[in-house]
């Protein structure tokens, strides 16, 4: 079985003069969130699409799926976790209580605030993830990474060619995702904010796939401007 | 949703744009797996139009040419993975006498509205066919076939019964799968193809005759004759045909041309000729093509010889390069289409 799991765990900075969660700002004609939604809702692949959000913003999300997205009943509404990673968990344990789960079976995990994912970079999560342990979405770098290690004193600079910026989805076995994750302590879970940076620690192998530049996260109220402005209509 | 177009923004120049795309209840939403390029689109990539042309189309995603398969129906009418053929041409209204392809207020992809070089393509639900057993890189020759469909529908209904001889001009694309048509729908005519290129004349071995256009027989005369030339090579083409063609005779327009093309009228006159005009092709001429694939099983390796390139597209980078390429193949042009 192969589920999706929308990360609208966190409350975010408050972005502009509101205080509605970033995923639930209009861009273009709806609601960021259920713009990133309808992507994973045409791959037919996927059984359940499970949306990780606040306790206080559940009835929220659920009537805005009603309103946007009336006649689909594959998705789920569950409360996110207090850390990125919690989220996807809570996701896993969803699972693990509601369906019969399998070694094979796997979740791809995106932010609800990347509205701009494509069928393609969904595609190929879904096509490598069967294939692998876990996978991250990622672009080459195009900016000079700097590391400093103490304070302002570079201590490295990676070449680039070899860089990339990781993106979401990443796409994890389920099971496998569960063990490792139960398999830190308390310290690395709060150090270790990237579920693929998990895998890795624990030695284990993550594949890549292509982003794509423009699969932007609408983080700041720059970036939200930026999304609406090259929002484009359709010429017919 | 949003949908990510392809849109040529300046000769040359693609960029994908992000599209908020309404989706009603009679739309469905279709993934393209394959494309193939056109000599239309070809013109708009090169900036080969006139500078208002281009001002006034672009931006605009190119192609008309594509299949691919339904990954949502509201109506829940089409199966998701359903193989689809895409018809360009898109009538607001209906006529009982005028086809939707001639109707003037049709609009048609690629031509001033987006063609389906997007990620996604809603369409209306009325837009799409459904095939079967048929490959994809194959069937995405069934737009240029229907065309083929439609100008044989209006030469049937128009010309006269003497069918004995058949020419067609030009050995491109468009020349090869109308002389395969005629071939298959008049197996007692003999079927002619006068052409420019001898290596590309070399493809019509179905055909019963091929002539460079330079080295005709003097006696030879063909019934009703079919020009498939287009561009700068439509005058010499029209007024080549118009000396041969025997009385009475009926010729298919189906070359476009950027420019007015000066034509011996007094021969057209004397002789009594038809001139039939043929453009794009609408729904019925794509259940015509598909049918006729179907009913000739040997016309899809036919169809296959004139591929000449089958380019993986990935990112703009490849759209570029099919361009390219396509612009010095022998004929068709086709994109699998993984953006």
């Amino acid at each position: 079985m192969i589920y999706a799991e929308i990360l609208a765990g966190g409350n975010g900075r408050r972005m502009g003069n509101t205080d509605l969660p970033k995923q639930f700002m209009i861009l273009g004609t709806k609601p960021i969130i259920i713009h990133t939604i309808e992507q994973f809702l045409l791959d037919q692949r996927i059984n359940k699409i499970i949306v990780c959000c606040p306790k206080n913003w559940i009835s929220y999300m659920q009537d805005t799926l009603k309103k946007y997205i009336p006649e689909e009943n594959n998705i789920v509404v569950i409360e996110g976790g207090a850390t990125r990673n919690e989220s996807i968990m809570n996701g896993c344990k969803y699972i693990k209580e509601n369906f019969d789960l399998k070694d094979n079976d796997i979740i791809i995990t995106h932010d609800a605030v990347r509205p701009f994912v494509t069928k393609r970079i969904i595609d190929d999560n879904i096509t490598v993830g069967l294939t692998c342990d876990a996978v991250d979405t990622v672009v080459p770098c195009t900016d000079t990474i700097v590391e400093c290690k103490k304070g302002d004193i570079i201590s490295n600079i990676p070449d680039r060619a070899i860089m990339y910026q990781g993106q979401t989805p990443q796409t994890f076995k389920i099971k496998k995702l569960m063990k490792v994750y139960e398999s830190l302590t308390d310290e690395e879970k709060g150090i270790l904010t990237d579920a693929c940076k998990m895998f890795v620690m624990k030695k284990g192998k993550v594949k890549i796939v292509m982003g794509e530049d423009f699969n932007v996260k609408v983080t700041t109220m720059h970036d939200y401007k930026v999304c609406n402005a090259i929002l484009m209509e359709r010429n017919k | 949703m949003i949908n990510q177009s392809y849109r040529l923004v300046s000769p040359k120049q693609i960029r994908c744009e992000l599209v908020d795309e309404p989706i009603s209840y009679d739309d469905v939403i279709v993934r393209p797996t394959y494309l193939a390029i056109c000599a239309a689109d070809q013109r708009y990539y090169m900036g080969k139009r006139s500078t208002d042309i281009l001002k006034d189309k672009l931006p605009m995603a190119l192609i008309h040419e594509a299949v691919g398969e339904i990954v949502f129906d509201p109506k829940k009418e089409f199966a998701h993975g359903t193989k689809v053929v895409l018809i360009p041409n898109t009538p607001v209204e209906t006529d009982d006498i005028i086809k939707e392809n001639y109707l003037r207020s049709s609009y048609f992809k690629s031509s001033g509205y987006d063609g389906f070089m997007q990620s996604l393509v809603v369409t209306q639900r009325t837009r799409v066919i459904a095939y079967k057993n048929i490959p994809d890189r194959i069937a995405v020759l069934f737009e240029l076939m229907s065309v083929g469909m439609n100008a044989l529908e209006h030469f049937e209904s128009y010309s006269h019964m003497r069918k004995q001889v058949l020419g067609v001009w030009g050995c491109g694309s468009v020349g090869f799968i109308t002389s395969l048509i005629l071939k298959k729908t008049f197996p007692n005519a003999e079927i002619i193809v006068f052409g420019t290129s001898e290596a590309k004349l070399r493809y019509f071995q179905f055909a019963d005759e091929v002539y460079l256009i330079d080295n005709i027989p003097p006696d030879l005369r063909v019934d009703h004759a079919f020009e498939c030339v287009g561009g700068s090579g439509s005058e010499a083409a029209i007024n080549q045909i118009i000396d041969i063609i025997n009385p009475e005779g009926s010729i298919a327009l189906m070359g476009v041309s950027e420019n007015n093309v000066p034509i011996n009228t007094r021969m057209v006159l004397e002789k009594g000729l038809t001139l039939l005009g043929n453009s794009r092709s609408g729904y019925e001429d794509f259940e015509n093509a598909i049918n006729f694939v179907e009913r000739y099983p040997e016309a899809q390796e036919y169809l296959a010889n004139i591929i000449s390139d089958e380019i993986v597209i990935k990112n703009v980078r490849d759209i570029d390069e099919a361009f390219e390429e396509d612009a010095s193949n022998d004929f068709k042009t086709i994109m699998k289409w993984e953006i």
